[in-house]
């Protein structure tokens, strides 16, 4: 009578067990390691709210109004980011004002909500005006670092993408709902801008 | 053919393996409160149900109602609600909030019930105003050490979902059975609100 082969699953599990066990650290927190000024400076715009939703509503917005819009915005927001980002990064320390960044949610919300049909000359300022601020803000916070100016590049190109991405969805859409939809998120940022205006009194 | 039994020490060695592969992350580094603000500020509307039966209402009633009032409604709301959540960040006092949020639902409620069709200025109007309630109670609810404007936009992207519940349900009003049934739903909203009306002021 032949014998059972013994299992081999055991061996297998003792190989996986001690792979598992002798793994090296993941790195992942960037408190230690970092992922270099490029990335950090790209992550640093996709984790900050108070930066990303301004942006993401004057895409849709601009996307709204049509594909003219929405590359005069592609290009003028990084621009105006960069150059709003150099000259923080050698300006005097200042705080951001709640109350202005409350103020671009409020107007960019409420202007997508209403659907505004603004010329290209007035969506082209705000974008300008939007770049600057914010990259301003973002240079004043990054001027301690050496690697500085290369963040604001990384930076300036997580808001490129986000641009292109969000104005090239919103020009596609044909359906009524759809650009309902899209309005509805902007009341939706409105909202948001009250509400960091209530904040911002609570806490002067 | 025999299948080679493993022993148990296999098992437990293949039992740890799995757990050390469906590791969760450890959430390890909030800053400011970030982590949980946004969770905090969703989870507050869906918690209570008072809120869910008036925000579903609005928009079961939109959807009765037809276009313009299925959006106008749902962007009417978070608006108004938001000015309430900034009296309530304010510190600002509202009396009677949640005898005004189990109104809301019994208002609202007998709206879709009867199939009311105000003109559309009247309706948002409404809305409108029980939504003072709503973003009160939300606004004076932030848990202290969490991001207020993560908790803000939390809280208004859960009601957008409610509203955006009731609309999908209310899609069944094309058909002659859904109307019935839509004002069934209504009726409940109205027992729902009673309910909570009758916890208020016990």
């Amino acid at each position: 009578m032949k014998n059972a082969s013994p299992s081999r699953l055991p061996l297998y599990a003792f190989v996986v067990f001690t792979s598992v066990l002798c793994a090296f650290p993941a790195e992942a927190h960037l408190n230690s390691t970092g992922m270099g000024p490029f990335y950090d400076g790209l992550m640093h715009f996709l984790m900050s709210p108070e930066d990303i939703v301004p942006v993401l509503a004057l895409a849709l917005l601009a996307g709204l109004r049509g594909a003219s819009y929405g590359r005069r915005a592609l290009f003028t927001v990084p621009v105006a980011w960069l150059l709003g980002g150099l000259a923080g990064l050698s300006a005097m320390t200042t705080r951001p004002h709640p109350f202005i960044a409350a103020a671009w949610f409020l107007m960019l919300g409420g202007l997508l909500a209403a659907g505004a049909k603004l010329s290209l000359r007035v969506t082209t300022a705000l974008a300008a005006l939007l770049g600057l601020y914010h990259g301003y803000l973002n240079g004043i916070g990054m001027g301690q670092f050496d690697t500085a100016a290369v963040a604001l590049l990384g930076l300036v190109f997580a808001v490129f993408v986000l641009i292109a991405l969000a104005a090239a969805f919103v020009v596609r859409l044909r359906a009524h709902w759809a650009r309902i939809a899209v309005r509805v998120a902007g009341s939706w940022i409105a909202a948001s801008g009250l509400l960091m205006l209530g904040w911002a009194v609570r806490t002067r | 053919m025999n299948m080679p039994r493993h022993s148990p020490l296999a098992r437990a060695m293949a039992l740890a393996v799995f757990v050390f592969l469906c590791a969760q992350m450890a959430l390890a580094h909030p800053q400011k409160g970030e982590a949980v603000g946004f969770l905090t500020g969703f989870r507050h509307p869906i918690s209570g149900l008072d809120h869910v039966l008036a925000m579903v209402a609005v928009g079961l009633w939109g959807a009765q109602l037809g276009a313009p009032a299925i959006w106008v409604l749902p962007v009417a709301f978070p608006m108004v609600m938001a000015v309430g959540g900034m009296l309530g960040l304010m510190g600002v006092p509202l009396p009677g909030i949640e005898y005004g949020i189990a109104l809301s639902a019994i208002l609202l409620g007998a709206a879709v019930m009867f199939e009311v069709r105000p003109p559309l200025g009247v309706a948002a109007a409404l809305v409108g105003f029980f939504a003072i309630f709503h973003g009160h109670a939300h606004g004076t609810e932030l848990p202290p050490g969490q991001s207020a404007l993560l908790y803000s936009m939390g809280f208004v992207i859960a009601t957008g979902c409610l509203h955006a519940l009731g609309i999908g349900i209310g899609t069944i009003h094309r058909w002659a059975w859904g109307q019935r049934l839509l004002r069934v739903a209504g009726g409940l909203v109205v027992m729902g609100g009673a309910f909570f009306m009758w916890k208020a002021v016990a």
